[in-house]
């Protein structure tokens, strides 16, 4: 054990999620511990990344942020008093309008924690949700998740409750829970700042969902382009069973969980539910047809929860302060808050998580702050690759999952890219074709034939070869898409080409 | 497409086939322990080689041609040994909305390289990749495992430099 620092040790906060280490953070704490009577310690990321790398520092009336810092900026920023809480600081952290305005349920310990301490973890409300779970019937645990309409947040918004009531119903000699963190989608990072910032969460969710439905084992499938959130949540998940959290007794209560991370390849494909129980299978990660549906016969054939990281990291806050509390968030059937992703080209990028309700709007112009470039914004692209591309004069679209699917466009993984002015939109609609042909699975021919002739489809188009005929084609072989693939790949490409279409038909002209 | 080319007599390596043998013995165990055995392999000799693919099979008890299938499918698993450095462009939409097509033309023509390929000198292998989960802060750039973001050609000039 290291001595607790004497109390008058200043303690600041660095983030070292990888986003903030992209642009510097690990030199900047390095600066720091190298001035001398400070204890550095190491956060996940506020989700404020324009501010990264951005520097906390603990004062009486909270934490005093100062950001961007660059490594170079760090000695004179100290010699100003940074340390003191005085300076050129952006002030209370907590208070930014940015951050005020959010609702931070899943997110709440990100970027306050130290994301590998079990100490900070309880001390900040962890385990509270679990310990709940383990004094209920597991059909009570299923039913409080039900209760809180809670939705599938990887992308397809099946209500989380109802599929472990099917998995729970199932009889099998061993069932498991599988966390989806295949997180492919450009435009998206919740699930590697929630694992790199808060890996403990994750850890008591899937625990809470294998208490519920009765399953022994589970699997994080998790990306090979994220290193560092496999560094973190393999470290975090042998800290579990030291805990007693993971194991053959969980606090104590004689239910029995483990476990394990399983890295991704670089297959994009294998974040749909069935490629990526092929993968953990250790095969090539074709999709399977369905049903028979992963909650009845899943990974090795066995009833298997699969759930995307976001969900799962928020059933312990549904357990901790009942269903009632996290429903009381959101519209319609669009329940509790959303973790939305600002990226591309935008002022103010990062997390904001908001109930949902709030406009596309409001999220890009007042959290955004419109496009980094300066330019006027043109398009976003909401729900990663295969979500549709929306003009401004949709910003008033509510971030709600029926709103969006009345709108020809889908929610996702709440993931916003923005565009500005100089996007060529047709050269978007090629890509998207071109990202299927790349990575589809080629299980089924709508998907592993329709991209590549997507591509030379729009190719004529764009070189005015019977535009009008092939504009008329294009749309056929999109609705053949859409009708006839097996899954999300070739079934949603079409959304990305039909809305470019659509919405920025002039793009596609010679 | 590209065609897989068979090297016409892989060299082998002395005692390659004794380690890879060890690498699979040891992790066997796990459920679906391919994949954990092919990234186990390629961490410690850089790729997989063909004749991996054979003591790798023997081991799991699978066919060559199931494990050959595995190892082609996932863009991970490297068939020869990649440059002394990787250099990793992200080429996904939300880079895109800030110049990484600009970027990667960039890196292609001062590199001396396409995606894919490693430079007649050995030193550096480039790649394309679909999103770091960087997207607020791109153009986002892996040079020798490390991540970097915002990077412009002028700031990935540096990083290359940093690594002669």
């Amino acid at each position: 054990m290291t001595p607790e620092p004497p109390s008058h040790v200043t303690r600041v906060f660095v983030p070292r999620d990888s986003a903030a280490c992209s642009v510097g953070a690990d030199e900047v704490a390095e600066r720091i511990s190298a001035s001398g009577a400070v204890e550095v310690v190491r956060t996940g990321s506020r989700g404020m990344l324009w501010l990264e790398p951005l520097v906390e520092v603990e004062t009486a009336a909270g934490r005093i942020g100062y950001g961007p810092v660059a490594p170079e900026e760090v000695d004179g920023l100290i010699a100003g008093g940074m340390l003191d809480g005085a300076g050129d600081s952006l002030g209370l952290v907590e208070e930014l309008p940015w951050m005020k305005r959010q609702q931070r349920l899943t997110f709440e310990r990100v970027g306050v924690v130290d994301p590998l301490s079990t100490a900070d973890y309880e001390t900040h409300g962890g385990m509270s949700g679990l310990r709940k779970a383990l004094t209920m019937a597991p059909a009570d645990v299923v039913e409080t998740v039900v209760d809180s309409g809670l939705r599938g947040r990887g992308g397809a918004g099946f209500p989380t409750g109802i599929k472990w009531r099917t998995v729970l119903g199932a009889e099998a000699d061993i069932k498991f829970v599988c966390c989806n963190a295949d997180e492919g989608d450009s435009g998206t990072y919740a699930d590697r700042m929630l694992i790199e910032g808060d890996p403990f969460t994750l850890i008591e969710g899937m625990t809470i969902a294998a208490y519920a439905v009765g399953a022994a084992e589970g699997y994080v499938y998790l990306r090979s382009e994220y290193p560092d959130a496999v560094a973190t949540l393999t470290d975090a998940i042998a800290r579990a069973r030291d805990e007693g959290w993971l194991g053959p007794d969980i606090l104590g209560s004689g239910f029995g969980f483990d476990l394990h991370v399983r890295v991704g390849a670089g297959a994009y494909i294998c974040g749909e539910e069935t490629s990526m129980l092929e993968s953990l299978e250790g095969k090539r990660g074709m999709v399977r047809a369905k049903p028979p549906i992963p909650a009845l016969e899943g990974l090795f054939g066995r009833p298997t929860v699969v759930n995307n990281v976001l969900s799962l990291a928020t059933v312990p806050t549904i357990l901790a302060n009942g269903a009632a509390a996290y429903a009381a968030y959101g519209t319609g059937r669009s329940l509790g808050t959303s973790v939305f992703q600002l990226g591309g080209n935008v002022a103010r990028g990062g997390i904001v998580e908001t109930a949902f309700g709030i406009t596309l709007g409001e999220l890009v112009n007042d959290f955004g702050g419109g496009t980094s470039s300066g330019r006027p914004v043109r398009a976003v692209q909401v729900g990663g690759p295969l979500g549709a591309y929306l003009p401004v004069e949709q910003f008033d679209l509510p971030m709600d999952y029926e709103a969006f699917a009345a709108a020809g466009a889908m929610v996702g993984h709440g993931g916003i890219v923005v565009f500005d002015e100089t996007v060529d939109m047709a050269a978007m609609a090629r890509f998207a074709f071109e990202f299927c042909a790349a990575e589809s699975c080629g299980k089924c021919t709508p998907c592993r034939v329709g991209a590549v002739r997507g591509v030379e489809t729009i190719d004529r188009i764009v070189a005015d070869e019977d535009r009008t005929q092939n504009l008329v084609l294009l749309e056929d072989l999109c609705e053949l898409m859409t009708d006839g693939s097996l899954c999300a790949m070739g079934g949603l490409t079409p959304m990305p080409v039909r809305s470019a279409v659509r919405h920025f038909g002039e793009d596609f002209t010679a | 497409m590209t065609s897989e080319v068979v090297a016409a007599a892989p060299v082998p390596v002395p005692g390659r086939a004794q380690r890879v043998r060890e690498i699979a013995e040891e992790l066997r165990g796990l459920r679906g322990a391919l994949i954990p055995i092919l990234h186990a392999v390629q961490e410690e000799f850089g790729y997989v080689d063909q004749p991996d693919v054979a003591v790798i099979a023997d081991v799991l008890n699978l066919a060559v041609a199931e494990v050959h299938g595995v190892v082609t499918f996932y863009k991970d698993f490297r068939r020869t040994a990649a440059g002394r450095t990787t250099v990793a462009i992200c080429q996904a939409e939300a880079c895109r909305s800030v110049g990484a097509v600009e970027l990667a033309e960039h890196a292609r023509r001062t590199i001396g390289c396409g995606f894919g390929e490693t430079t007649y000198d050995g030193r550096v292998t480039l790649e394309e990749i679909y999103c770091f989960g960087n997207c607020a802060l791109g153009p986002a750039v892996q040079v020798a495992g490390k991540l970097h973001g915002r990077v412009t050609p002028t700031r990935l000039d540096a990083l290359l430099g940093e690594t002669r």
